[in-house]
């Protein structure tokens, strides 16, 4: 086996998608990188696993064997991709645009999601139904009485005009009340306004905020309506919404074939391809700091198969920096929420969703009294994660109470229907990092969070790279003038 | 799978399917130089291990009528420690394992290669093993580690196909990707109609690269 080289420019712990889209990043900015991962897969948090695996992950206690493989009723267990973290791209965000500029697109597949659906009012008497995601939607969606739909569609218009460089986009309406993005005119434009002022102007009622701000805007709680300066936000947050829907149609949201783990593996085959190193299996035994300036100095780690017999490979690399997620550094990190989430497995799609195979449908907080939204995402067979005629749902939310966890849960697996497997666990604490990395040069990247795609994730890579390398990450043209060896 | 079809059935049965196609072996038995011969008709004697040899296209004519495409995935060094992704392995159609025939100890990893192939890949993959370095047994006949008979053997009773190959002089390279060619099930790619992602039912095209009537294949496929 070759020889770990004596130094490295960063060295990457853990092979999360955060991690591999950093690790690829670097490499093809010319770093030298050394990627390691405890486990014996890639993905971390973010993999998708096979259903024998979900079931002995959820049920750690039960003694599987011959005579109990529950997971043999449903067909060969690697024809199933489950992701643990649910998840879906927005087809305008910004995770589509790193994939397109490093042509990760090359190794990946991606399909539409059929529909994003939202739900109004709980129990016998909920109606569920498409997001409308434009002005002609909104005149036909159930959602609203026929004078709503009016004021719907003028607010959808105005958002869709809006242009933030050009103020004759920002409606006679905002130039009169000084509402633009203008921030020239401080204390009357959108970067300081409450959303609940441009919701006011729109005579926008109650119900149409919710679904506007929750299934559109996707905010999970309303902290995000009397925040003053949030209202610039929520506008983008809408129009990443509705460009993203316009783009393919169905639905603002893709998915990949063969789940979210793919995204991960794409971006390390990318940071290797740029010469990244690659060792999974493989445990960290120390890692050194100068005494003087605090700062890492090299790493010592042991590669060792399981079941592999012996001590395994043990080296000792040097790096300046680290880049690495929560779980390899659990005294940098603190815990800042807790997610709760149920695997679900269906043989049927979702009642009163068009029988659509895949979809996003959000159930707003103030509709089942809540604080938080509780997110249902579907995938099934069309995503090649199942056998054909069976469907993955994970429902989530973040926890507000401290036990019967399974309560708060329960209007989204309501909705569900009849359910053959159900995998529920503790709660999942979401780490972020304690301090910048700079006293350290330990970057850490947060866990996955509770939002129902990859902008924030992709925020914190935008994040990480700002603090490990001193300046911003651009991204388009990245493999331009970079030279591939034999590329075509 | 991932055999896609982008031409098929066009009037007077001409047939174009592109096939997926992994390579496996031993570090620096001479992986990507095959596919830089294959592909380019070049040879480096002093190449160093793979960076950025990561997606080649090469397509070959069986005759008037067929033309197969080969797109080639090289390892890019995530053999080396074992950290093959499973995204490698998928929808491969076929595989050339490459092992050097002065290294006794490479034909052992060709053969551990095989067996994660059957474990991991499709199970109709078309698999071929490759001896390479034959020049350097050309010159020096002492050099040979690997009998061509015990790995002949080995390759019949696995069911792959054989050859000793040497990048460097071109011999037999040409012959392992065409007889790899005429083993693949081109009729049947062209009969599932089978299309890259821009062609499958609600199949996007992230990067919007393709013009209007361009038959390639979106992401995933070849951007040549």
């Amino acid at each position: 086996m070759d020889e770990i080289a004596p130094e490295y420019d960063v060295v990457v712990l853990g092979t999360g998608l955060t991690e591999c889209i950093l690790s690829g990043v670097l490499s093809v900015k010319g770093a030298k990188v050394l990627h390691m991962d405890r486990n014996d897969h890639y993905g971390g948090e973010a993999a998708s696993v096979n259903l024998e695996t979900l079931f002995r992950q959820y049920n750690k206690t039960t003694v599987y064997g011959p005579g109990n493989e529950p997971w043999k009723k449903y067909g060969r267990a690697n024809d199933w991709n489950i992701d643990l973290v649910p998840k879906l791209l927005m087809s305008n965000g910004e995770l589509t645009n790193i994939l397109v500029s490093t042509d990760v697109t090359r190794y990946i597949e991606f399909k539409q999601v059929a529909g994003s659906y939202v739900q109004q009012s709980n129990g016998a008497k909920a109606t569920v139904a498409k997001v409308p995601s434009d002005a002609g939607e909104a005149l036909r969606s159930p959602l609203m009485g026929l004078f709503e739909k009016r004021r719907a569609r003028n607010f959808l218009t105005w958002v869709a005009s809006f242009d933030e460089a050009n103020p004759s986009t920002h409606n006679g309406m905002f130039r009169a009340t000084h509402i633009s993005y203008d921030t020239r005119t401080p204390g009357m434009n959108l970067s300081q306004s409450t959303m609940k002022q441009v919701y006011d102007k729109f005579g926008l009622e109650a119900t149409t905020r919710d679904f506007i701000g929750h299934s559109m805007a996707l905010y999970t709680t309303d902290d995000y309506i009397d925040s003053r300066g949030q209202a610039k936000d929520c506008v983008e947050r809408i129009r990443l919404y509705v460009n993203s829907m316009a783009r393919y149609g169905k639905s603002p949201y893709i998915y990949p074939l063969y789940g979210l783990g793919e995204l991960p593996q794409g971006f390390a085959r990318l940071s290797a391809i740029y010469g990244g190193t690659y060792m999974l299996n493989t445990t960290i035994d120390e890692v050194t700091y100068d005494d003087a300036t605090g700062k890492v100095t090299g790493i010592s780690a042991t590669m060792k198969e399981r079941g592999e017999e012996g001590e395994g490979m043990k080296f000792r690399t040097k790096c300046a920096k680290i880049l690495a997620d929560p779980s390899y550094f659990p005294g940098k990190v603190q815990v800042v929420g807790q997610i709760l989430k149920a695997i679900c497995i269906l043989n049927h799609p979702i009642d009163r969703t068009d029988n659509a195979d895949s979809l996003q449908l959000i159930i707003p907080q103030s509709q089942v009294g809540r604080k938080h939204d509780i997110y249902i995402a579907m995938v099934s067979s069309a995503h090649n994660v199942c056998p054909k005629g069976y469907y993955i749902a994970i429902v989530s939310t973040i926890a507000e109470t401290g036990a019967n966890h399974h309560l708060e849960l329960q209007p989204g697996i309501e909705r569900l229907g009849r359910i053959e497997e159900k995998f529920m666990g503790a709660p999942i604490p979401i780490y972020a990092p304690l301090g910048s990395g700079a006293e350290d040069n330990v970057f850490l990247s947060k866990s996955y969070d509770a939002s129902s795609h990859f902008e924030t994730m992709t925020d914190d890579v935008r994040d990480i790279y700002r603090r490990a390398e001193g300046k911003e990450l651009v991204v388009e043209g990245l493999k331009e003038g970079q030279g591939l060896v034999a590329e075509e | 799978m991932a055999a896609r079809m982008q031409q098929g059935g066009r009037p007077g049965g001409a047939r174009f399917a592109q096939f997926k196609l992994v390579l496996l072996g031993e570090s620096a038995v001479g992986k990507s130089s095959l596919v830089l011969r294959f592909v380019k008709d070049q040879f480096d004697d002093y190449r160093e291990s793979t960076i950025g040899a990561a997606f080649l296209t090469q397509t070959i004519a069986l005759d008037d009528q067929t033309t197969v495409k080969f797109e080639i995935w090289d390892t890019a060094g995530q053999e080396r420690y074992k950290s093959l992704a499973p995204m490698y392995y998928r929808n491969a159609n076929c595989a050339v394992v490459v092992y050097d025939i002065t290294q006794a100890s490479s034909l052992d990893k060709a053969k551990s290669w095989v067996k994660e192939l059957q474990r991991q890949a499709n199970e109709n993959i078309i698999i071929a093993l490759a001896g390479n370095k034959a020049d350097l047994v050309a010159e020096q006949p002492d050099k040979r580690a690997v009998q061509t008979a015990d790995a002949e053997a080995y390759a019949r009773e696995s069911n792959l196909l054989f050859f000793e190959t040497s990048a460097k002089t071109a011999e037999n390279v040409k012959e392992l990707f065409t007889a790899i060619a005429k083993k693949l099930p081109i009729e049947q790619a062209s009969q599932r109609g089978m299309r890259g992602p821009a062609g499958r039912p609600g199949g996007v095209d992230l990067g919007n690269r393709q013009e209007a009537g361009s038959a390639g294949g979106g992401p995933g496929g070849c951007n040549c």
